[in-house]
């Protein structure tokens, strides 16, 4: 699975705050009024418990209109994107769990090497994988792809379930014909491994479109 | 006259020398002209109307006093419309002329090709003491050649990027050209003061008024070179941005600083009075817009029983609101933009295709028209306009532009970065600030300067000189600049279904993440304006107010694009040595826009989306066929000529649901019979569809000699093709047309003989053909066809799920996985 970990687990600062301890890799995420920030996003959101569950997410009213939510609310559940090598779910997590989703998020330095940009690609690039790859068998099938763009969809009003369907197998032949080349006819196309998702997305500046800018500000109080 | 003999020598190929033929041609013309009216030489300053011209005596006035005149000639009645048309011409002749050779505008801007053209045609035209017609004049100039340019870029500026960087944009324009006007017209005035230069005479509001006018950027140039060599998108919309509203920044200062140099003393009031008059100007030209934008997309909503006038309300709204702008002094150039980019949205949803089409090419048209003459006539005017040439202002100006620029570009640049998400890096910074090369608004402002500035040529002179140093040296440099320094660079071509998808997926994906952090940035605000949108704005602004994902439109506009470029290709009565030629103008056709990136987005666009759509096509074509094809251009042309037929291949074959697994592959694709009495069948067969399916049961279960009948054709093509194309790569082209010949009987017969309801038919067919579904053909008879743009959704829902391949890998992968 993913071994890039450019994630906070390692050695580093160690900061103690409401019983929470973190081992943070220096500077890797952000800095410490963002994580102060983050833990009392945290904290607030899991209703000044230590674990947050999935019916916390459920609460934020924005969250709510957001056609890919089941997904995302998912993917801090998912061990693959906790840098353990562990696989499944977990019902609940902790402050560290949620920093370390996060931590997919944050952009790019300006500075950085081809390979350390094809790293931080990579990384983005897997857990969006992960987050299509719903059971975890290392493709994203036809189904799963087809489960996206429906959801992708599902709030665009009176769209056809077999319009959403019909770009998934368009999107699923482009998949085929890229990554393939050509394909005997009774060969199928199983779906798109981590290779070709990479293949795939090979001009799309993952790195600057997946990131999002943890304000110093404390937004806590703007937002309910 | 002039204009034949231009069409003549355009035709007859003379592409070497054009531009000197064209200057010639000018000549001669201006020459034929000057003859034509011997008796009012004096008189050709042009555009003025002939007033005093109408009393005097006309063409053989003594000779035919009172009787009926066989020929007569009124050329004052005619002059204005008549010479602006061949100036017209003129430049356009030269931007023909300059395309054909495609080498030229690479390395040289066009900007500068045309400067260089006008300063030969000035050239001659001061040599034989001819005046330049009057065409900058500063109310033709604001009231006609501005709101093309300007509505241009706002029509076509890519709105989602803009919105993403729009504080950016916003910083760099207002802030950025406020610097660049009070830095420069500060420092001349510094300059001023020393008694060696000469230039003690001119005060503080003339040099900041001019400095005002050369802050205006005009990247088109760089524009081009970095859209060639696909520089990053941040960078990219910034340029365009910022050249966009610097430009209404810049009119809102001229007009304000042409009134205070004109003010004997300026009190400190007057400056706290300008600021907030600068506010007004702005926020009232947006408003101004924005209300335009809204009636127009409104109107559009009512035009479908019009369509012929649909394309007339974008342009009447936006130049109305131009206008109404322009009559209440506020920022005309940001009403119109705002105007443009308010109502593209909605009107490009509710009006036709081809409406659609037409407002993009006429947009272009008139923005290239527009900036082409302007560039013209600034070769020709720095040639037959009087000059002041003081080296040390002109030098100065030259140096302080630059120098400002780039300082400017760095402090902002330092300002800005920690509120962005991605930073810009140095290199990018060097290429924001040597892509502000000045151009046809900063031409165009200095010429209307009023008359009572004191040193207005001197002004002239310098503004020219650094639009074409600049022009000249940064546009011929940047290029190779740019591709040394390895500016990042993005793929902008980036046009398939999955790319977009991910695009989308990732916009939700950060808005939720951001939402989860309890933050608002603009995906915030972009989710929150969409439902705002989508809830109040499209039910009122738009016929069909169903909201449509941009993937959903992605997808229909490649279908669509798909099936015109099918309409258009030649599949009809063609010999094959004309379908050989075709081919080889497709591909010239094919490789020429690669390299047209000047002035043809849409065309850039049309090409992108169809190459794409073809590659989708292609590769499935290639994904369930047999036999590869020996060259993609080729596979093309077989592909296009065969387009029906393997398009029901894809449909009755392999894409129908087939209960074996271990089907032969001949079988699976061959389901086709090639030759035209199937082609006969098949138009009665959709629309008889019951049939159909008895049809196809019995191919599938048909005895192996069946098969092979039906598969001689293409395997002997097959055969006969693969190795000619490897061993004659050349020759094998003739082995192609008789294959092509053969293959292509299929498709001619069938019209024919139902021609009477050909076209229905084609649409028809066209229409239906989905890529993944088999549905089309199990239809029931009484469904209407239809409509190319509508195919995705005339899908029939009970498409048959299990003729996918790539479903049944899926929904069999687990059965079938020891095999795997």
């Amino acid at each position: 699975m993913c071994r890039h970990q450019v994630g906070c687990c390692g050695s580093g600062l160690r900061c103690c705050r409401d019983e929470t301890c973190l081992v943070i890799t220096q500077g890797e995420i952000v800095s410490f009024e963002q994580i102060g920030i983050l833990h009392k996003r945290f904290k607030q959101l899991s209703h000044n418990e230590e674990t947050l569950r999935r019916d916390h997410f459920d609460e934020i009213p924005d969250l709510a209109c957001n056609p890919i939510r089941a997904q995302i609310v998912e993917a801090f559940f998912d061990k693959r994107n906790f840098h353990h090598n562990g696989e499944g779910t977990v019902d609940e997590i902790g402050f560290e769990e949620f920093l370390v989703v996060m931590s997919h998020f944050k952009p790019p330095k300006l500075h950085l090497t081809e390979e350390q940009r094809g790293n931080v690609r990579r990384e983005k690039l897997r857990f969006l994988f992960n987050m299509h790859d719903t059971d975890n068998d290392g493709t994203i099938n036809l189904e799963e792809y087809r489960h996206v763009v429906e959801e992708l969809l599902s709030r665009s009003g009176a769209l056809e379930r077999e319009t959403a369907k019909g770009i998934a197998d368009a999107a699923m032949l482009e998949v085929a014909s890229i990554s393939m080349g050509h394909m005997e006819p009774d060969e199928f196309y199983e779906g798109i491994t981590f290779e070709h998702f990479l293949k795939l997305l090979d001009g799309f500046e993952i790195e600057s479109k997946m990131s999002v800018r943890f304000l110093n500000m404390d937004t806590t109080t703007l937002c309910k | 006259m002039g204009t034949s003999v231009f069409s003549v020598r355009t035709k007859s190929g003379a592409s070497v020398l054009f531009a000197i033929v064209l200057c010639c041609c000018c000549a001669g013309g201006k020459c034929e002209l000057q003859e034509s009216n011997p008796s009012a030489p004096t008189n050709l300053q042009t555009v003025k109307p002939y007033l005093d011209d109408i009393n005097k005596p006309q063409a053989y006035p003594e000779e035919e006093k009172a009787s009926l005149p066989v020929f007569t000639m009124d050329y004052p009645r005619i002059q204005i419309p008549f010479e602006f048309t061949l100036w017209v011409l003129l430049a356009s002749f030269a931007k023909i002329g300059f395309n054909i050779y495609q080498k030229i505008t690479i390395w040289i801007p066009e900007s500068c090709l045309l400067i260089a053209i006008g300063l030969i045609v000035g050239a001659i035209m001061h040599s034989v003491k001819e005046e330049p017609p009057a065409v900058l004049d500063s109310n033709v100039f604001f009231l006609y050649m501005l709101p093309p340019i300007i509505l241009d870029s706002g029509y076509f500026i890519p709105t989602r990027q803009f919105f993403e960087n729009i504080g950016t944009v916003l910083w760099y324009a207002v802030v950025g050209t406020l610097w660049n006007s009070i830095g420069i017209g500060l420092s001349l005035f510094a300059i001023c003061q020393f008694e060696v230069f000469g230039v003690q005479d001119i005060n503080l509001q003339e040099n900041l008024l001019f400095a005002s006018i050369i802050s205006a950027v005009d990247p088109v140039a760089a524009l081009n070179v970095f859209d060639d060599i696909g520089v990053n998108e941040q960078i990219y919309i910034v340029i365009f941005g910022e050249g966009l509203f610097n430009d209404a920044v810049t009119m809102v200062l001229y007009s304000m600083l042409a009134f205070v140099a004109d003010m004997p003393v300026v009190e400190s009031t007057d400056v706290f009075l300008g600021v907030a008059r600068f506010f007004v100007v702005g926020v009232g030209g947006i408003l101004f817009g924005l209300l335009f934008g809204f009636v127009a997309a409104f109107t559009s909503r009512f035009t479908s029983r019009v369509r012929e006038i649909e394309p007339l309300f974008v342009f009447m709204y936006s130049y109305l609101a131009y206008l109404v702008a322009e009559l209440f002094a506020i920022s005309s150039v940001l009403a119109i933009i705002t105007c443009a980019i308010t109502m593209k949205y909605y009107v490009e949803e509710n009006v036709s295709q081809r409406s659609c089409t037409t407002v993009r090419h006429v947009v272009k048209m008139l923005a290239t028209i527009s900036e082409t003459l302007i560039f013209f006539f600034l070769g020709v005017v720095t040639i037959t306009t009087e000059h002041e040439w003081n080296w040390a202002y002109v030098l100065f100006t030259l140096l302080f532009a630059f120098m400002w620029r780039g300082i400017g570009i760095l402090v902002l640049t330092q300002i800005i970065n920690p509120f962005r998400t991605i930073q810009f890096s140095l290199k990018d910074q060097f290429g924001l600030a040597y892509g502000g090369l000045r151009g046809a608004i900063c031409f165009a402002l200095v010429f209307t300067l009023p008359d009572n500035i004191n040193r207005r040529s001197l002004f002239v002179t310098a503004s020219i000189a650094v639009i074409i140093f600049t022009v000249f040296i940064q546009g011929i440099s940047i290029r190779p600049i740019v591709e040394y320094i390895n500016i990042r660079r993005t793929n902008k071509d980036l046009k398939t279904i999955n790319v977009e998808i991910h695009t989308r997926v990732m916009e939700h994906l950060v808005c939720g993440v951001e939402d989860l952090c309890g933050q608002w940035s603009h995906y915030y605000w972009k989710d929150k304006f969409k439902r705002f949108n989508d809830r109040i704005l499209r039910r009122i602004l738009l016929r069909d107010n169903r909201a449509e994902s941009s993937i959903v439109s992605l997808y229909k506009k490649l279908e669509l694009q798909n099936a015109i470029e099918l309409l258009d290709t030649p599949m009809g009565d063609l010999s094959a040595r004309r379908s050989i030629i075709s081919l080889h103008d497709e591909k010239k056709g094919a490789s020429r826009p690669k390299k047209n990136f000047l002035a043809a987005d849409v065309k850039k666009m049309h090409d992108i989306l169809s190459k794409n759509m073809y590659k989708i096509r292609h590769r499935t074509m290639a994904y369930t066929n047999k036999y590869q094809l020996p060259d993609n251009s080729r596979a093309r042309e077989v592909l296009i000529r065969r387009h029906a037929s393997i398009r029901r291949s894809l449909r009755a074959g392999s894409f129908r649901e087939q209960p074996e697994h271990n089907i032969s592959k001949s079988q699976k694709y061959y389901s086709l019979q090639p030759g035209g009495n199937l082609e006969s069948e098949f138009p009665l067969r959709r629309r008889n569809p019951a049939p159909e399916v008895d049809r196809l049961l019995p191919a599938r279960s048909s005895t192996r000699s069946r098969e092979r009948r039906l598969n001689t054709i293409e395997e002997l093509g097959s055969q006969g093709e693969s190795p000619a194309a490897s061993a004659h790569p050349h020759t094998s082209s003739a082995g192609m047309s008789s294959l092509d010949e053969s293959l292509r009987k299929a498709p001619v017969a069938a019209p024919r003989r139902r021609s009477s309801h050909w076209a229905g038919e084609d649409e028809g067919d066209i229409g239906s053909e989905d890529p993944v579904g088999g549905g089309e053909l199990v239809r029931p008879p009484h469904l209407p066809p239809p409509r190319g743009c509508r195919a995705p959704e005339n899908r029939d829902p009970r498409e048959n799920e299990a003729g996918n391949p790539l479903l049944r890998s899926s929904s069999q992968g687990s059965r079938a996985s020891g095999r795997f």
